[in-house]
């Protein structure tokens, strides 16, 4: 008896539970990711190393040069050890966090922005419209990126003033460096876009809109975006890491972030001189960027399996 | 009076790559206020570009409409620009599609969907809107419309998304409501249940309404007016009497041979018509019904018969008597 009881309300729960929203579908797929969830794990690791490390040091403190302690290995007042002026790494890689994540993250909205309304727009109008922006986006393409990126960060440095926000100062660089990643990389994703866009506008329900009377904007926001938010998503993510990845690069090359400023890459930079016998100052801006950038990519992978609309339907 | 919606001699061509197809050749009807119109013919005989030229929904490029009058209130409304067709698109005719699996949007919300005329034409705020919604939902007979307000397409089941197909068009009270063949893609009883709906709702609101179908059991009871379509051109036109109870096209016969009855004995064989219609692309001088027509006749394949009466209000294009079997 009792048995049979347990069953029947086993089959009651089973009618009852509503249906998974896409959303949480993804979500369960994301979760069961191993890789995925180890890429979130590392990254909560990252952030909480470099806000929770400012309550620690100060970002003057980060800054302070000291002239009786350069060069000092890892010690037990610096552990990480100190450059060439006596900053802390320590110090520094917290603050130099705080920036390169904060670029990676703002180059990426930057070139969201633009690929998106490149590629739907593109997508959407078809014919000259069409023609022209793909036309500009090849010839983008064309030019190889680290090239523009020096050209340009080298053409914009120094041009814009240093500024305060939130009570912090910035370098009038961290700008420049937004801008130009996010400006030299937004075609891949336009290309992505275009493509989604022009399957998705001969759906029916792309007519059914027209004829409520919905205008362009509406459904090109409105119906057709998000259904091609997974692809963007997942460009998204891994173009955060390539972000901090080219910050890395313009800062190593000396035309990026200008000091004091820190930052992952210019911190590079700075230990160019030292590779073999201060191996400290490279190694531990260059782990975080491993790390970061590894734990990106973790989750990016992790968000194009459980978004995969293959995999949505399967799951149904 | 002008009638409310007259259709002039509507020409719409696709230019591919292939040639020019030939989709909808000088078509003319009209459809009075709370008149129920219904289209009939096979697949790809222009009915659905018919109704989507009136729209102003042809894809431009390919398509074209070559010629002809859209008049509505007396407006043409292939001569307004974009803008002005979206103040008629959903507020004064509303569409709704054959198959609810693919009109609907599968990541948005059902209420965001219905919600969107509201908002469009009549400027509504947002919770006004959404209450408006819900008794949209319920009028199209979902039940607990409140609750369901946030599901998405893919939990409501094809009657139901079809219902909120409906509700969606209906949101801003329209004059005409043109049904693409909205019960193809739905199982019999739902059919049955769709078409109720529709004849009630027509009833109640007094719109106007377009059915296109190629099942023309679900006309006879549902129109009053009955339109035959072949090959982009209207063959036969007239009450819903004279096209089931008195036929004269020998195409309008053939589709009405064609259909299964249950008082016809078992052993019997379904008449079907020979042949498919012929390709749009280049359409032969003659009347494009010859090659499948049993009462064909020489004139048949060098002249194409125009539209004539044979009764009040009943039009056939067609060179033979088929009550004769002769020439007219």
């Amino acid at each position: 008896m009792a048995v049979t009881e347990v069953t029947w309300e086993f089959f009651e729960e089973e009618v009852e539970r509503p249906p998974l929203t896409p959303a949480q579908v993804a979500w369960r797929r994301f979760r069961r990711h191993k890789m995925a969830m180890a890429g979130v794990g590392l990254l909560i690791v990252i952030i909480l190393y470099v806000t929770v490390g400012a309550f620690f040091y100060s970002e003057a403190e980060a800054n302070r040069i000291d002239l009786s302690v350069t060069l000092s290995s890892p010690s037990r007042s610096f552990p990480f050890g100190t450059d060439g002026t006596g900053r802390d790494i320590l110090a520094r890689t917290i603050y130099g966090g705080q920036i390169s994540v904060l670029i990676g993250l703002c180059a990426v909205i930057v070139s969201v922005t633009v690929g998106v309304l490149i590629g739907a727009i593109s997508g959407y109008y078809g014919g000259f419209i069409d023609a022209i922006l793909m036309r500009f986006t090849e010839a983008m393409f064309n030019i190889p990126q680290l090239f523009l990126l020096i050209l340009l960060a080298k053409f914009f440095g120094g041009k814009i003033p240093s500024f305060k926000l939130l009570g912090r100062s910035f370098s009038g660089s961290v700008v420049v460096i937004i801008g130009v990643i996010g400006l030299t990389s937004w075609m891949y994703l336009a290309r992505i876009v275009r493509a989604n866009f022009l399957s998705l506008k001969e759906q029916e329900f792309v007519t059914a809109a027209r004829c409520v009377g919905a205008r362009n904007a509406s459904i090109i926001f409105g119906h057709i975006l998000p259904n091609s938010i997974a692809p963007i998503v997942v460009a998204a993510t891994l173009g955060v890491a390539n972000a901090i990845m080219s910050e890395a690069y313009v800062s190593f090359l000396g035309v990026g972030v200008q000091p004091p400023t820190a930052t992952w890459g210019n911190m590079l930079d700075q230990a160019y001189h030292h590779l073999e016998s201060e191996p400290w100052m490279w190694f531990f801006p260059g782990v975080l960027i491993l790390l970061t950038v590894l734990g990106i990519n973790f989750v990016g992978d992790g968000l194009r399996d459980a978004l995969d609309p293959r995999a949505l339907a399967e799951a149904e | 009076m002008a009638p409310l919606l007259e259709i002039r001699d509507l020409t719409t061509r696709f230019y591919t790559l292939d040639g020019v197809v030939h989709a909808v050749n000088g078509i003319s009807y009209t459809l009075e206020e709370g008149e129920t119109l219904g289209i009939v013919g096979e697949s790809g005989c222009g009915k659905s570009v018919s109704v989507l030229s009136v729209m102003g929904l042809i894809p431009d490029p390919p398509g074209k409409i070559a010629a002809g009058q859209v008049l509505y209130r007396g407006q043409d409304l292939l001569r307004l620009d974009e803008a002005q067709i979206e103040h008629i698109r959903g507020k004064e005719i509303a569409m709704v599609f054959q198959d609810p699996m693919t009109s609907l949007n599968p990541v948005l919300t059902i209420g965001r969907q219905v919600i969107e005329p509201l908002i469009v034409h009549l400027g509504m705020g947002r919770e006004e809107a959404r209450l408006r919604v819900v008794e949209l939902l319920e009028m199209v007979g979902i039940p607990q419309a409140a609750d369901r307000y946030g599901d998405y397409p893919h939990q409501f089941s094809g009657g139901m998304r079809q219902r909120a197909m409906i509700a969606m068009a209906l949101a801003c009270d329209p004059s005409i409501l043109i049904a693409d063949e909205p019960t193809t893609a739905l199982d019999v009883t739902i059919q049955a249940q769709i078409i109720d709906l529709v004849k009630d709702l027509r009833d109640r609101l007094g719109m106007a309404v377009i059915w296109i179908t190629h099942d023309l059991g679900i006309i006879a009871g549902l129109a009053e007016k009955v339109v035959v379509m072949y090959a982009g051109f209207i063959v036969e036109r007239g009450s819903v009497d004279d096209i089931y109870g008195d036929p004269r096209h020998p195409y309008t016969l053939a589709l009405m041979k064609s259909l299964p009855r249950v008082d016809r004995s078992s052993g019997e064989k379904l008449a079907t018509i020979p042949g498919l219609p012929p390709d749009l692309l280049g359409l032969p001088p003659g009347c494009p019904f010859t090659p499948r027509c049993e009462y064909a006749v020489e004139r048949c394949r060098q002249e194409n018969p125009r539209l004539e009466p044979v009764g009040p209000g009943h039009e056939i294009a067609c060179w033979v008597d088929v009550t004769t079997g002769r020439e007219r």
